[in-house]
Formats: structure tokens, sequence, C-alpha cells
């Protein structure tokens, strides 16, 4: 099909707008590309007209997540803030065999009408839409990769510390500031952001002289479907939410999607006898994750203060008891393995995020809890769909009944 | 501390209860009271109502409830979540329960106390609810106790669908308007409530032990307890239904409260109410009309669009008649030659349409001047039948002709037509003055007329009143665009925000317009509808409706003055067309006399085994329904038309039996659900001439669904997965020796895509099922990952999974023949195909591509709809048999999956056939058809063909594929 291109001309010309999915690594990823010299930024509108335009534009049986991200292009597009002329958009391909692979297909439709002159970017790393001037070159995958881990650790570190802080204010101000500093880093091309363990454990120093109270709170883990999961457009603000019950969220790290991702073609290689010259560099590839999740988990376990990231490889060990790593669609085998792995280190209380109708959830998530609860009879687990048409009460109610029961 | 007395106020989302306890948790007073939305207030009322019984008293306080939560939050008051109320109060006072189900307005909860305490709350989307028997009862024209009152001298229930409220609707409709009887429809509400509350909600766990049952409806409604007791077979020792039931969770509140030493007085608790703070998250829109003067411009600028007038006791001449038996209301025009109006009505057929219209005929004969002469009448809508054969009514029409022919009668050079009717909203559009394309809504997302009415009654108004509300209304609140499931919650919220009943009539008909204009006309911006826009239906008569929808698209349309009355209008003026000056219609003296009498039967004609709802009118006519092709209805006789559907469903069955070994290595069990229904070619073949005795599931029907429902770990997953839950069941019945069933990321590849996958359903169902039937483990059920595009890996992957029989030396020759049978079968099906086209064409008959997926060939599935494409003189072939005649179209979308695939191409080669059209299957839920629908819709529409797509899950009823099918005839005949 044709579309409008991503030409080399545009990267000085066009700014390209970036969904607001998890705005603490997406910030970090930004600064990467603009060191490259890309015109990036994270779209923050969350008005009802967000819901609306994804409404207006996409099929209305189309997940919930491709409905607010093009939605949220949309409104942005449609607010005036920026020339069509010079705006790009930039949205993640996945290609799984799951629907959200079409995403962008979505998003060409919904813009080809309104604003035919705007390019839409494909970020993946299965070498789709070869055509396109934006390209993630080795190297940069490998920033991409630190950027994500320094993410993970700043949100797990400001999850804790905003749940239990006596001053108010504090996690958020240790936040910008890292926030701040790490996009600095990345920004200037600077190679400090390889001096992992120094600034890890700065990091969370930083974060760990913060002043918390030593009140129990009940601590709920956040699974499911990637967007919802961590989008607070897509879910409400969830974390808000709990933390507002007195309750702490503890939200796997985004890592262990992309080491699942990785893995997944590997796996894949594995089962269906497919071994390519592709599926041995991911291995490889995966193996180098790993190494660098194994650091990061190191230096958080020397700190002590902090829950440290869960293993990747105990992840897939804990996945076999339930379901075959084959199952690789949407979040896949990822999800049941996060929800054992949770009820494992005491994390009992879970929230299994999902756009209402997710097909691979049917499998992953609704599917087993029942296998998750016989083997960890304590685990309390609620599944919460996400909708245009889903009220926030309805949400709210149902996670109140799971806090009530976990607190009985 | 003395005197002690705990206060418990539940909220729900229709009542207000309130319990207060003393110091021994006995219950010293309570109060039910329904709130009709006005929730502040009717707290305050009891909590007046409590200060004049204890003056001066302190109370410890707690609220729970749905709509007590948003209230709690904003007056500061302690909140306890309700299914937690429930379980508190039922430890308390019945401590050996060992299940509590809990029907509540709009929520259903169970909570299971022995063995692994569990408390559940249904999804967001899921009826069989209070609410879900109010709108049953309005439907009915009822109260809930007048539908409890039938239920209990019902004769029989029929199957109606349990998962949503508005499914529900759309199979009762129908079978009102086929004459069902009133009381055997009340006592299948209630099963459908029951089926909803154990599928839905034990989801695997099953109820048993003593039960305990909770909320207003399983209080106030016997035929509900009766259906429920009998259902989970419990005696009266297992059965609970405690007395105080509609406020025992109230009384969990009150419980909750005392843990507290907080105490407040009644005055700062109504203070605390009073002043709750409003959140101001509510999102509303513009006023309809800012100003008298502008409503009364729009009044004008309506009142033009009417028709002349005569009267019937003074006409004389020439009249026709034309009714439209609608799916709520009923609807009769007289005309005279000219068009001019004689008589009219309207009104709501209360279930029973046929007794309705036989009584408004008559109405017309006492008033008629005998020198007028009834020259034709024509009958349309979802009674046509019945009518038609009752009344020996010229003409049946479809709807979308009676429509068309309408609204040209005051547009004639309309190119848009939107109908929003009770019960369905239909849309078309008019190229070269013929119907171009068709859109109906989907059961899914009927937010149509008969939700304002149910919900202003819910309100406490009358519907006029309450749209009158809206007109004028400041802040109309924006209540989302979904299905009626939905909307009640968002209702829910706005109350909770504080907003007013003004605000939610607006907010309403803004809904109403934004689910016709995005979800069922799919545009994208008010161009695309087209200029002369008429608009019809009862709901058009709602100005509020009216108003919204011109300024949702910013244009001004028609609205004749018969707004509602449009389908009767078409019919009449059919009738005139093509009257030969004498009419059959029943005659005043036989109208006296008439009558009828309904029974039913079961066809028998094969072995679907209909169940016949026969109507006797006496003297040998009879109206016979339920039935799904011609067979049961006594009149066509089976056609030849061929049909592929058919010929494919028989060779699947066919090869159960071929080359089973007499002394069979063991017995492998294949359900006959989803990918297998393509590839039991391959497996039986790979495992006969192993030497295994293959086994299949019996073919699916409602028992097998029943058979596997338990079992059904997501209640949104489509049909066709669900029946697999059955077959699964059934194989182990069968005491097989293992079931296979393979998992497969990848389908085969037919080339000209960009990958091969299989919906994330289709690829992993195994690993669902074994996780959530406890029968099923790893030695049952052999469920290996592979990949039919290598062969390599099949061998690998089976020499390992039946590496216990030692047969390993044999597999690879097993492989490559199931490969060859495989091929053959396939190669089989397209030859098949050539010929029905060839067939048909010698024929002259038109050619219809059904297209679907190859588990829809299921005769549970598709419900018969080939057959029905069949009657209507269509061959019919499947999107797998053609998807080869043609290459792959240039898409918009990732071509990714398999079967998905297949569907492009086969559209492709329709457009290049110009006696073929292609009808989509979809079964409700299918995500993947949301991207394939649109995609295949641009494909056919390019190439000059019409898009009809049909939703199909586990109703069996085909009023609404009929009336699509119908409308795609006319407008094919047209073209």
């Amino acid at each position: 099909m044709a579309y409008v291109k991503f030409t080399e001309d545009m990267i000085k010309t066009h700014k390209i707008l970036v969904p607001n999915m998890l705005p603490i690594h997406f910030k970090l990823l930004i600064a990467i590309f603009e060191s490259k010299g890309y015109n990036m930024e994270l779209l923050e509108n969350e008005s009802r007209n967000v819901v609306d335009e994804g409404l207006k534009n996409v099929h209305n049986d189309a997940c919930y997540p491709a409905l607010l991200v093009i939605g949220q292009f949309m409104d942005a597009l449609k607010s005036g803030k920026y020339d069509p002329d010079k705006t790009a958009l930039l949205i993640t391909q996945t290609g799984g065999g799951c629907r959200a692979s079409n995403y962008i297909f979505l998003l060409r439709k919904a813009v080809e009408r309104n604003f035919p002159q705007v390019p839409v970017v494909s970020l993946n790393f299965s070498g789709l839409e070869k055509d396109s001037a934006f390209k993630v070159t080795a190297p940069m995958f490998l920033k991409l990769l630190y950027a994500v881990l320094y993410g993970d650790l700043l949100m797990t570190c400001y999850n804790k510390c905003r749940t239990y802080e006596i001053n108010k204010g504090d996690a958020q101000k240790t936040l910008d500031k890292w926030q701040k500093k790490l996009g600095d880093i990345f920004r200037t091309g600077s190679n400090e952001y390889t001096h992992t363990k120094k600034l890890y454990r700065n990091i969370l120093n930083d974060f760990g002289n913060i002043r918390l109270s030593d009140e129990k709170k009940i601590k709920v883990g956040i699974v499911g479907e990637i967007y919802v999961k961590y989008s607070p457009l897509a879910n409400n603000h969830l974390e808000d939410f709990l933390i507002s019950e007195g309750c702490e969220p503890i939200v796997p790290s985004l890592l262990e999607f992309v080491m699942y991702c990785a893995a997944g073609t590997f796996n894949d290689a594995k089962i269906y006898d497919h071994k390519t010259m592709q599926s041995e560099i991911y291995k490889i590839g995966y193996k180098l994750i790993y190494s660098k999740q194994k650091e990061l988990i190191k230096v958080m376990k020397e700190n002590g203060k902090f829950e440290p990231l869960h293993d990747f490889e105990h992840l897939r060990s804990l996945a076999d008891e339930y379901i075959n790593q084959g199952v690789v669609m949407g979040e896949g085998w990822l999800i049941p393995a996060e929800m054992a792995s949770l009820a494992q280190s005491g994390v009992e209380n879970i929230i299994c995020t999902q756009p209402f109708g997710c097909l691979p959830n049917h499998i992953v998530a609704k599917g087993m809890s029942r296998v998750i609860k016989q083997n960890n009879p304590n685990a309390n687990i609620v599944a919460i769909d996400y909708d245009p048409g889903a009220t926030r009460v309805n949400q709210e109610n149902r996670i109140k009944l799971m806090l009530a029961n976990a607190r009985r | 501390m003395e005197n002690r007395y705990c206060l418990g106020i539940d909220v729900g989302s229709t009542t207000v209860k309130t319990v207060i306890t003393d110091i021994d948790k006995n219950i010293v007073y309570s109060k039910y009271q329904r709130h009709f939305s006005k929730v502040k207030e009717t707290v305050t009322e009891q909590l007046d109502l409590i200060r004049k019984n204890y003056p001066n008293q302190k109370f410890s306080v707690s609220i729970t409830g749905s709509a007590g939560l948003g209230l709690a939050d904003s007056a500061e008051i302690p909140f306890v979540q309700e299914v937690h109320c429930a379980f508190i109060s039922v430890k308390e006072k019945y401590p050996d329960a060992d299940a509590v189900i809990e029907l509540g307005g709009e929520d259903a909860k169970i909570i299971f106390l022995t063995g692994g305490v569990e408390q559940r709350m249904n999804g967001s989307c899921a009826g069989g609810t209070g609410a879900f028997i109010d709108q049953m009862a309005t439907l009915l024209g009822i109260t809930a106790d007048e539908l409890d009152e039938l239920s209990l001298n019902a004769e029989k229930t029929y199957p109606i669908a349990s998962r949503c409220g508005v499914f529900a609707k759309s199979d009762i409709q129908p079978l009102l308007n086929q004459g069902a009887s009133r009381e055997d429809i009340a006592s299948s509400i209630f099963q459908a409530v029951v089926d909803q509350t154990v599928s839905g909600l034990a989801q695997g766990r099953t109820i048993e032990g003593k039960v305990l049952f909770l909320g207003g409806p399983l209080h106030f409604l016997k035929g509900l307890k009766k259906a429920f007791v009998k259902t989970l077979e419990l005696d009266s020792e297992h059965a609970v239904f405690p007395d105080d039931a509609p406020v025992f969770v109230a009384y969990g509140a009150s419980l909750y409260a005392s843990q507290s030493d907080d105490t407040y007085s009644i005055d700062e608790l109504v203070s605390k109410v009073k002043n709750a703070r409003v959140s101001d998250n509510i999102i509303t829109g513009d006023p309809l009309f800012a100003s008298q003067a502008e409503y009364d411009s729009f009044i004008d600028r309506h009142k033009k669009f009417d028709l002349g007038y005569a009267d019937i006791r003074t006409y004389k001449g020439g009249a026709y008649l034309g009714i439209d038996a609608g799916s709520t209301t009923t609807k009769l025009v007289l005309i005279t030659d000219d068009g001019k109006i004689l008589w009219h009505h309207y009104s709501s057929n209360k279930g029973q349409p046929l007794d309705k219209i036989a009584n408004e005929v008559k109405t017309i004969y006492e008033n008629i001047n005998p020198d007028i002469v009834i020259k034709g009448s024509a009958v349309t809508g979802y009674g046509e039948d019945l009518i038609k054969s009752g009344l020996s009514i010229d003409f049946g029409i479809v709807e979308t002709v009676a429509h068309f022919k309408a609204a040209s009668y005051f547009c004639p050079d309309v190119d848009f037509i939107i109908d929003i009717g009770g019960q369905d909203i239909k849309c078309f559009k008019i190229k070269n003055h013929s119907i171009d394309s068709i859109m109906l809504n989907e059961a899914c997302s009927s937010g149509c007329g008969s939700f304002i009415q149910t919900f202003s009654m819910a309100m406490g108004y009358d519907i006029a009143e309450f749209s009158q509300l809206g007109l004028f209304a400041k802040h109309p609140v924006d209540l989302g665009s979904r299905c009626t499931v939905f909307m009640n919650s968002s209702v829910k919220q706005a109350q909770k925000d504080g907003a007013t009943v003004e605000d939610i009539s607006a907010g309403l008909s803004m809904s109403i317009i934004k689910n016709a204009i995005y979800k069922v006309i799919r545009a994208n911006s008010p161009d695309e509808l087209g200029k002369n826009i008429v608009v019809q239906g009862g709901t058009f008569l709602n100005d509020a409706v009216l108003r919204s929808f011109e300024k949702e698209l910013g244009r001004n349309v028609i609205r004749p003055a018969i707004s509602g009355l449009m389908g009767a209008f078409g019919c009449a003026l059919y009738a005139k067309e093509h009257s030969d000056g004498n009419s059959s219609i029943i005659s005043p003296e036989e109208l006296h006399n008439f009558s009828y009498i309904s029974k039913s039967a079961h066809c028998g004609g094969c072995t679907a085994n209909c169940q016949l709802n026969i109507i006797s009118f006496g003297k040998g006519r009879n109206f016979i329904s339920g039935n799904r092709c011609e067979k049961g209805s006594g009149k066509a006789k089976k056609n030849n038309i061929p049909n592929l559907y058919e010929y494919k469903y028989n060779s699947i069955l066919a090869i159960r039996n071929q080359n089973q070994p007499k002394n069979p290595v063991a017995k492998v069990g294949l359900p006959l659900a989803l990918s297998f229904y393509e590839q039991i070619p391959f497996w039986h073949e790979f495992f006969t001439s192993l030497g295994f005795e293959t086994v299949y599931s019996e073919e699916s029907s409602r028992e097998i669904y029943y058979l596997g429902q338990h079992t059904i770990a997501s209640d949104t997953v489509c049909y066709p997965a669900k029946l697999t839950h059955g077959h699964i069941e059934n194989l182990l019945d069968k005491k097989v020796d293992f079931i296979f069933y393979p998992c497969m990321s990848y389908n085969i590849n037919e080339g000209n895509s960009d990958n091969n996958f299989n919906c994330p359903v289709v690829a992993y169902y195994p690993e669902l099922l074994i996780a959530n039937n406890s029968r099923l483990n790893s030695n049952n059920l052999i469920y290996p990952y592979m990949d039919l595009n290598n062969r390599k890996n099949v061998i690998r992957v089976m020499k390992d999974a039946l590496k216990k029989y030692n047969i390993s030396g044999k597999i690879p020759q097993a492989v490559e023949k199931a490969y060859n049978a495989y091929n053959k079968y396939q190669s089989d099906i397209s030859k098949k195909a050539e010929e029905i086209i060839a067939e048909a064409r010698k024929d002259g008959r038109k050619i219809i591509v059904l297209a679907g997926r190859p588990y829809h060939i299921d005769r549970e599935i598709n419900h018969g709809i080939h057959k029905l494409v069949t009657s209507l003189g269509m061959a019919v072939v499947t999107e797998d048999s053609v998807a080869n005649l043609a290459e792959m179209p240039e898409l918009h979308v990732l071509n990714q999956w398999t079967y998905h695939s297949r569907l492009y191409r086969a559209a492709k080669y329709v457009t290049t056939q110009p006696d073929m059209q292609m009808i989509q299957l979809v079964s409700f839920g299918c995500g993947i058809d949301s991207i394939t629908s649109d995609e295949v819709r641009n494909i056919l529409e390019n190439g000059g063909k019409l898009y009809t797509q049909l939703k199909i899950d586990e109703i069996n009823n085909l009023g609404a594929a009929r009336i699509r099918l119908r409308s795609l005839v006319a407008a094919m005949e047209q073209k």
C-alpha cells in the first residue's frame, strides 16, 4: 500500500509525536533519538476527546490501546498545536500474531483521511518497513536497552518511595532529578550511560535517602496487556488509585517484555525447527540483555532497599509450570509467569489489566488464573477490563473487592 | 460502650437500604427503598426517618454498594465493598453456608465460603441482573412482579442468550413476534439469569452444599428462586432464602461499622451527605438548544415535512393498508389513492403483535366509510410472516425496501436513510435510486429506542416527559457510545458525580446518535453520509435525539412528521403500486371471529430437531416458526440448490468412519471444533494409518455447549471457542485413551501474505482447556506445538508425542499420507465449488460466497444461515474454495493470518464475478474481524459489490439475518 514515507529530510524538518505509554521510560528513549537529530515530543493530552477521536477513527471493536493511541494522535493533530506539514507520528510495531501488529495500519487509515501529508513511522525490531529513514541502528538499540534498564530502576524506586514517603513530593523530586540527569546523558550522546553500576548505585542511594514510613501496606501487583498495564491514560491512573487506597503498586519491569520478545524468536525456532540467522542473533542478543538484567539485579540486591527485578530465567522456569513458552502472541506466557512470580514473592494481590475482549488474554490471563490460584492458594487475582465504555466506578469497585479480600 | 448502635447504609444501583443493629448484633431497624437515581436525596430521606425513631442517638456508620462508593468518598464516611459486606453478614448469621449468590440491580456476585474462600463479581459486560429483569419486563409491557407470576405457569423454556442483556433482548423479541407464550418467555428469562450466574460467575467452580440467596430479585421473584433451586439441584435444606435478604448487605455494613469507634449523629451524617463534594471529572457537552427561539425555529423547519390527511368516515375510493410489525412497536397506515393519510396508528406491541394488529384492523373496519375499498395491503417487520398469514395480507416486503419507498416519497433525491427504531438501527446509502449499502446495528450495540424507554421508566418518568427534559439541559453528560450495559454504568457514574436528570436525558440522546454514527454507520465525517438525509423511526420523533443528530453531523436533515410510521407508509405505497385492484385481507366478518391457538412441537425433519411454534388460525391456516430451514414450515420442500457449506460439513463427518483399524493401537479423541474443521482430513489419515482408532466428539449442539459451560474461563471469548469445552467433555465421557489437540502459532502458508498465523484463540486453546478442566491432564491430553509448514518439524514432534507407542519408524510415512489426504480434501472442495458455480450459472442463480472460518460450517455456529441463503434461491460457496481463484488485492492492513487472508482473496474474486456477492460471517467477540471486516468491505465496495456482514453468536434466531439477506436480495435485484 502506498503511504507517506518518512524521508531523510524530515529528520530535520519534522517533529515526531510519541504516544504516552510509559512516561518514565519514554522520556529517556526520546532523549536517545534526539541525540541522533530527531525532534520528538511525548504526548500528554488525556482529555475525553482522546477517546472520542479514537471512537471516530478506529473500528469500535478494535482493542482499546489502538483506540487510545490513535485517538491521542488525532486529538493532538487537531488541537492546532502542531503544524501537520511538519509533524510525523511514531508507533511501535511488534509483528506478532496478535491484532496489535495492525495498529500502524489502523493509524495510517485514520491519518490518511484527515492529514494525508503526515507520515507514520514504525518503531520495530523485526525489520518491518525497511524503506523508512527512521532507523534504529545496532548501537542505538543498545542505548535504548540501557534506557529501559534505567527506566525500570527509576519506576521501581519511585513507586515504592511515593507510596511510603513521609514528606510528600520527595519521590517526585528525586525522579525528576534523575529523569533530567539521565535524559541529558542520552541527549548529549555522552558515554556516561555505560557506567551502569555507578549510576544504579547513585539512583538507589538517592531514592534510599528518602524518609519512608514503616507502615504496613498491601502490595498489589499489576500485570496484563502492555499498554493498559503501564499507560495511566488507559488504566485510569491505576497506580495513583492504588496508592490513594493505601496500597503499594508493584509494576513488573518493561525489560521483561523486551526479553520476552527476544526469547520468543529463538523459542519459536526451537519449537518449530525454524532455526535461522536471525533467531541465532536474537539468542546472542538475549544473552547480552540477560547479563545486563543480572547486573542490575545484583546492584539492587546489594543495596537491599528495593525489591529487585524478576530474574528472567526464573520467570521462564515459572512459566513452564503453567504454559508452554510457545504461547507468544500478545504478552503470551509472560503474564502467567509474572503472576506466579509475584505470588511467590509475597505479592499475592494481583490486578490483571486488559483491553476488553483481548484475544491472547482469554488464554494467558483469564485462562490461567485458575491454575495459578491452585498452586498459590493465597493469590488474590482480579481481571479488570478496560474499554472506552467501561466506567471508573465499575473498575474501582472490583478493585475494592479485591482489596477487601486482601485485608480479610 | 453503652447503648451502642451501628448503622449500615447500602446504596445500590436502584435502591437504598438502611439497617441499624444493636450491641448484640441484632437488627433493630431496617428500610428498603428505590432511589430512582436520586441517591443523595433518598439517603437523606432515610436518615431523617432514622432521626425520628432514634433522636439524639449516635451511630457507628459505614456505607456500601456500587452507588455508595462515590458518596462515601466525597462525604468522607467509611466505605466497605458490598461483596465483603455480604461475606461479613453471612459469617455472622449463616456460618455453615457453603456459597452465596447475590443478585443486585446491576451486579451479580458469588461467594464461595468452603474449600477456599473466593468472592467474585460479574465483569463489566454482563447482564443477568435485576436491571436485566426489569428491562425484559418493560419489553413485555409488564412489571417485574407480573413477569414473576407469568413464569410460574410456564410449560417450557426457550434458550435465551444469557451473557448480556442486549443479546437476550434480541432473542426474546423474535420469540414474542412469533407468538411464543408470555409465560414461557417469562420463565426463559429467569432461566437465562440462572445460566448467566452459573457459567459467568462460577467459572469452573461447582456451586454446591448450602447455598444462600441474597439481593432484591432473589427475594421477591418466586420464579427466579425456582429456577435457581432447580438448576443447582438443591433441596429446601440447602437452598436458603433469608427473610432479610434485601437488607442483608446493609446488615453487613452495620456489622463492619461496629469495628470502628467513630460515631456520628444523624445531623452530622445528613450534613456530610448534603455537602458531599460533587466531583468535577464529569464531562459535558453543549446544550441541545441555547434558547427557546432556537427550538421554535427547529420545530418549524421540521413541520414542513408532513402529509395530507383525509377523513376515513367521509372519503370515498380506494385505500391501501401498510403494516409495520416492528420489534417492540406496531405501526399501521391507511392511505388514499393520492397518498393522503386516512388512519394511522403507533403503539407498543406489548409482546403481542398479532393481537394488537388484529384489534387495530378491527377498529379501522369499525370506523371506515363503507364506500372505501381496501385494494391492497402489505406488511413488513419482524412480525411480517406471522401477520401476513394471520390476517391474509397481500404482500410481505422487507423493511429496507419499505423504508426506502417511504423516504423517496418525501425526498426523491434521498441518498442516505437512517432509521432508529425500538430495537434496531438501520441505515442505507442510496446510489442511482437504488439501495447501495445497508448497515444494521449488531446485536451488541443496540443503543436504540427501547433503551431510552427502559431508562426513563427506571428513573420514574414516562418516555415523552423524559426526553423533553433533555431539550434544554445545560450540561448534557457524555455517556460514551457503547452498549446498553455499559451505558447503565456510565449513567450510574454520572449520577454519582451529581448530573441532573435533564443532563442525563440529553446525554442519552447524544449517546444514541454517536452510537449510530460511529459504531453502526462507521462514518468518519458527515460528508460520507450524503447530502439528502432522511431520518425516521420512532426514536427520531424524540426532538432531543433529532437535534443531537443534526448537531453531531453539523447539517440539517429531513424528519417526516410520520417519522415513526415510515415502514408502514412504505408498505402502503408498495401495496398501492402492486395492487391488482383486489385485496385478500381478512374481511370484517372473518376478523370478528378471529382467534388462534398456539402450540409447540419439534420438527424432526433433520437432526437439528428445531423447536417449532405452531399457530393455527382455523380453516387449516397455520403459521409455523422456530424452524431454521423450510422443511419444518410445511410449505416448501427441501430445495436442491447447491450449498458448499452442507457439502463440506458432510465431507468432514463422512471421514469419521473411514479406514478405522480393526485392532486399534489406542483410541485417540479428536474434538469437532475450531481448527479441526479443516484439519480432520489430515489427522484422521495420520492416526488411522498408524493403527489408531479415531473417536470424534458429537456434532455441536446446545447440549454440547452446556456440557462444557462450567469450564469456560473467559465469558467474552467467541462462541466457537466456548463450544470446544463441551467437545472435550464429550470426548472424556467417551473414554478415549487420549485427546489429541495440537497448538500452532502458524497455520499453513497459502502464499501472498505477510505471515500465516492462527488467531491467538485457535493457536493456543488447548492451553486454556487443560488449565480449566480438572479432568484433563498431561496424559489424556496431548497438545504438542508444531508447524504444519515444516514436515520435518511435524515428524519430529509427533515422534516425540507418541513415543510410548513405539511407532517412531512409521511416523514419516503417516505424515506423508496425512499431507496427501489434506491436499486431496482441499482440491475436492475446490472442485466442488467449481461444480456449484457452474450448476448455479446453468440455472441462472446468483451465487453467494459465505465467507467465514473453517469452523463456521458447524451448524451450531452458523445456525443454518447457509440454508437461509439457499432458501432465497441463491447458491452458496465458501471463502476457502474460491480464495485461490484470485490474486491478493492491495491491502491497507497487515495480512498475517491464514484464515483471514482467504477473505481478502475471496472478496477480490467476487468483485470479478458479476453474479456473485459476498456475505461475511463474523463470530461475536472476534477481535481480528474488526480488522478484516473493514478491509473486506473496502475491497468489495471498490469493486462495485455490496458488503453484508452477519454477526453470529450463541443465539439461534435468524430474524435479523433474514432481514439482512432479503435486503441484500432486494438490493441485488435493483442493481
